[in-house]
């Protein structure tokens, strides 16, 4: 291939002397710069960055471009992560330049179009979620679960209560013990239970008034809706600790039960998610959070107010203070926005229906070749136990790799921890039935190879850009720069 | 009722659940008691066509006034720059767009090659060996940083802050502070230049010793004042502490970079390099630092490597610090990034190149100039002396703030930043000036004339 000159840096291709834009006209006369800064400030040693044109550039990331996989190509089955189609008049609509040009420390009267959508939109999440307020301001999830965690204690503290401990299942995302520890809490393991879910006993064995929190994903990383929510939700209440919802599975929630009516005091939504944003290759994500209304007055700030049409930034005394250094991720919303407008009532019910229909449908045609840990039914996503294939010499990252062959992406794999060789499978409702027969299909081609052809599982990928990665290689050497000499 | 973005028809549904082995969908959720489920639809506005879509958000586009129908001069750590086509060309494209985070790296080299750029990038502007994956925006670099700094002193939880940082940046950094035990401790600029006052760090080390992590410092500072980082990598090494500098990029291609001082950790801003404003995100935090302090840094990161044929690749490594791994102990809880971003400011940086760069930084540098000489015939005069980039503090006349910001609502001028409404030390009528490349001479002589007819002594 002419253009695939595989892994060669744009450092590699720079040649002196070259560069991708034209120089600026000078309309007032120029000073120089031995005139502008004084000679011991200058910089000694100019920054290697790449001189190239602009067309070598455009194709430099072109050709980079067709190595990765997406959503727009292809299937995206990574459970927890729910890799829906991201709507085109979001991308042309966040482009505006009467949101693009928008300076954060502008006064309120010239930005009131962005102010009302953000307003709009904290109302929209909060009758999605049956949550009283919602703070936009967080830009991923577990920033917002961060976020939360402070409002908790603050208002905690608003009571005179400094309590040390937040409650956390075995099942959960990293994020939650990692975003409690930088919160200032002491993390506390809870069990999970033979059928999946958490083990409410060993969750009140473990609830005293120095708990500050119980962070809960609903549906669970398993894929099973906590059915003792109620119960779990009354018990943490009882000794005044506050119900935490992680909502990287709200997708399966959406218009068939609110968070809010559960009994969750807190929960953060993930806008690159349920709300359609594009993933971006890892970010920019939105991570607003929802809470009840006693949690309300520790949002952070600046909040804002709508006084008859007229909308204004308030910073109230008892917020917990910025998170951000400007509003968050704000074209995150706007694209979230119009999805929900695109959807409405009707279209919202359908994402949990059939989010839930299509990983129900995609498991029943898989689940007599590989099954689950727990039973179902299953939310929007179900985890399988990779653990037979090990009898074949293979893991669930050799099956994930070989899969990857036929132009899919490879499942979420060893998450979560309390499945072994576990491969997590969420289509999302944005799938068509003639997807999942396809993958099921290709899904059962691999697990025969895996009796058959096992070398093939084993060394795969082979229709990849590249063959299997050596990762113990980078972390053993650590190149995280461009060598240069 | 079909719907544009979901693929499944009424009939598909039937028969989906039927090869289920359910009658209907409510046999699926049984797991979540009846009395729980939403009983009613939504409250939320009827579904929209694209084209009514389309108008609704328009309007709402249309109610701001953005940069392109007012001539702005606000910076304050958010700056516009001129963005050449071929940037968003780039980073429209669905490959880019809407992949996931490079989890598997055999299907995802085009963003782990893009970021390994991206982290070089950084890694030469910053004058450091190493940069992450990226992290939210400046202001939360700062507190990801200041949480390293902590981890590299074997947890010291005392910083010392110049008192001209980025004052919403401090905000935040306040907002962690109470959770984490930090305290903060003020260190004074001096009174002429607006540098960091070398007396009043020694003090403050001196009256904290053994308990501060870091010495936290912007440069150009809040004033627009290139700080001279000379002998403070040392001076914090004496007091066990590390160099924490919050670093304008594009400054420094013009100055000697914080890295070239030894600085440990470097953070900023990327937003204006190819990032455009609005309204503040998505931006693009920045963390620059050193391999000896790898095992601290928060974020992902990308290395190199081989496949099983030798050919060189990319793959998300030392992932030992993160949340997925170390849970409770990971060096961050970040999971999400900046990814896109990256793209965004590597494509612009790829195309200026370090001349491209340089000329920008220096139209900034002549065209804040020619507003200083303006003004100064008017009277008015810089809050400091010292090597202002692209932003300058200017002290108007007491009392005048409210005739300028008449004369400039009528003007439709954006005249910059009223500093004391974010830092209350400085002079109620000090007015912080960000220029750029994309300001004409007449947007610079509009601003001049008016700032020296309503605020000159002339």
């Amino acid at each position: 291939m002419l253009h695939d000159d595989t892994g060669r840096t744009l450092f590699e291709k720079s040649r002196p002397g070259q560069r991708g834009t034209g120089e600026i006209e000078w309309d007032i006369p120029r000073k120089g710069l031995d005139s502008l800064v004084p000679a011991k400030l200058r910089r000694k040693k100019a920054p290697r960055l790449p001189e190239l044109s602009e067309g070598e550039v455009v194709r430099h990331y072109t050709v980079l471009s067709n190595k990765n996989h997406n959503i727009d190509k292809g299937f995206y089955p990574l459970g927890s992560c729910t890799m829906k189609y991201n709507p085109k008049v979001n991308e042309s609509l966040a482009r505006l330049s009467g949101f693009s040009t928008l300076h954060p420390l502008q006064p309120a009267d010239t930005i009131q179009g962005a102010l009302e959508l953000m307003w709009r939109l904290e109302h929209m999440l909060a009758e999605i979620s049956g949550m009283d307020s919602v703070s936009l301001q967080p830009a991923a999830g577990a920033h917002g679960e961060l976020t939360a965690l402070l409002v908790v204690r603050a208002y905690h503290l608003s009571r005179g209560e400094d309590r040390r401990k937040v409650l956390i299942p075995d099942a959960a995302h990293g994020t939650n013990p990692a975003s409690a520890a930088i919160a200032g809490f002491e993390c506390v393991t809870v069990k999970s239970a033979q059928d999946g879910r958490v083990d409410v006993e060993d969750l009140k064995s473990k609830l005293d008034s120095d708990v500050a929190a119980f962070m809960i994903t609903n549906p669970n990383t398993v894929g099973l809706f906590e059915t003792r929510v109620e119960e779990i939700c009354a018990a943490c209440h009882a000794v005044g600790a506050q119900v935490y919802m992680d909502g990287a599975n709200l997708n399966a929630l959406v218009g068939i039960a609110r968070p809010g009516d559960l009994g969750f005091d807190v929960m953060h939504y993930n806008l690159h998610k349920t709300f359609s944003t594009p993933h971006g290759g890892g970010g920019p994500g939105c991570g607003p959070i929802g809470v009840k209304s006693h949690l309300a007055a520790f949002l952070p700030s600046p909040r804002v107010r709508n006084s008859d049409g007229k909308f204004t930034l308030e910073k109230p005394s008892t917020s917990i203070g910025p998170v951000h250094g400007a509003f968050g991720n704000f074209l995150v919303m706007v694209r979230a926005y119009a999805y929900i407008l695109a959807m409405g009532p009707e279209g919202l019910a359908r994402v949990g229906r059939n989010a839930v229909l299509n990983a129900n449908y995609l498991h029943a045609k898989i689940k007599d070749s590989m099954a689950c840990k727990y039973e179902g039914p299953y939310m929007h996503e179900f985890v399988l136990d990779g653990s037979p294939l090990k009898a074949l010499g293979l893991h669930t990252s050799d099956f994930a790799k070989r899969l990857m062959d036929y132009g899919v992406y490879a499942p979420t794999i060893y998450f979560p921890l309390i499945v072994p060789e576990a491969m997590m499978i969420e289509p999302t409702e944005t799938e068509s039935r003639e997807t999942l027969d396809r993958f099921a299909e290709i899904f059962l081609e691999v697990l025969r190879q895996c009796r058959e052809e096992t070398e093939t599982v084993h060394s795969a990928p082979h229709n990849l850009p590249l063959k299997r990665v050596d990762d113990v290689k980078a972390a053993k050497d650590l190149v995280l720069t461009h060598p240069f000499e | 009722m079909s719907h544009r973005y979901i693929p499944l028809t009424s009939g598909e549904e039937k028969e989906m659940l039927q090869a289920v082995g359910v009658e209907r969908f409510e046999d699926l959720i049984q797991a979540i008691p009846s009395h729980l489920r939403l009983s009613r639809p939504l409250d939320v506005p009827p579904a929209l066509s694209e084209m009514a879509l389309s108008r609704e958000v328009r309007r709402l586009a249309q109610k701001n006034k953005g940069l392109t129908e007012l001539v702005s001069f606000l910076g304050m750590g958010w700056t516009k720059h001129f963005i050449p086509a071929a940037v968003d060309t780039v980073v429209s494209r669905s490959e880019f767009t809407t992949a996931y985070t490079p989890y598997q790296p055999e299907a995802s080299q085009g963003s782990l090659q893009q970021i390994f750029e991206y982290q070089t990038m950084v890694a030469e502007i910053a004058g450091c060996e190493i940069s992450n994956a990226s992290l939210y925006d400046g202001a939360t670099a700062l507190v990801e940083g200041l949480i390293m700094a902590s981890a590299c002193t074997k947890g010291r939880k005392g910083f010392a802050i110049a008192s001209s940082l980025n004052p919403r940046y401090r905000e935040v950094a306040q907002t962690y502070a109470s959770s984490n035990a930090w305290s903060f401790h003020d260190v004074a600029w001096t009174a002429d230049e607006g540098q960091l006052d070398r007396k009043s760090l020694e003090s403050t080390l001196a009256a904290n010793a053994g308990k501060i992590a870091a010495l936290v410092i912007q440069t150009p500072n809040t004033f627009g004042m290139v700080e001279d980082l000379e002998g403070l990598a040392e001076t914090c090494k004496a007091a066990g502490a590390v160099l924490l500098v919050v670093n304008d990029p594009l400054a420094s291609i013009l100055v000697d970079p914080p890295g070239a001082f030894g600085a440990d950790i470097v953070v900023g801003e990327m937003l204006g390099l190819g990032i455009s404003t609005s309204l503040g995100g998505p931006a693009l935090g920045y963390l620059a630092t050193w391999k000896k302090h790898l095992r601290q840094m928060p974020g992902r990161v990308v290395g190199r490597t081989l496949d099983a044929d030798g050919k060189r690749a990319y793959c998300l490594t030392a992932q030992t610090r993160e949340q997925h791994i170390r849970r409770e102990k990971a060096t961050s809880n970040i999971c999400s990034n900046q990814g896109l971003m990256t793209v965004v400011a590597s494509v612009y940086l790829a195309l200026q190149g370090p001349k491209g760069l340089e000329e920008v930084a220096e139209q900034c540098a002549t065209r804040l100039a020619h507003v200083r000489e303006g003004l100064a015939k008017a009277g008015i005069r810089p809050l400091f002396a010292g090597t202002p980039i692209q932003e300058q503090a200017f002290r108007l006349p007491a009392g005048s703030r409210a005739r300028v910001e008449s004369a400039c609502r009528t003007a439709g001028l954006l005249p910059g930043v009223w500093l004391a409404d974010h830092l209350p030390k400085v002079p109620a009528e000090t007015l912080l000036v960000c220029t750029s490349e994309t300001h004409s001479k007449q947007d610079l002589d509009l601003l001049i004339a008016t700032l020296s007819s309503a605020g000159g002594q002339a």
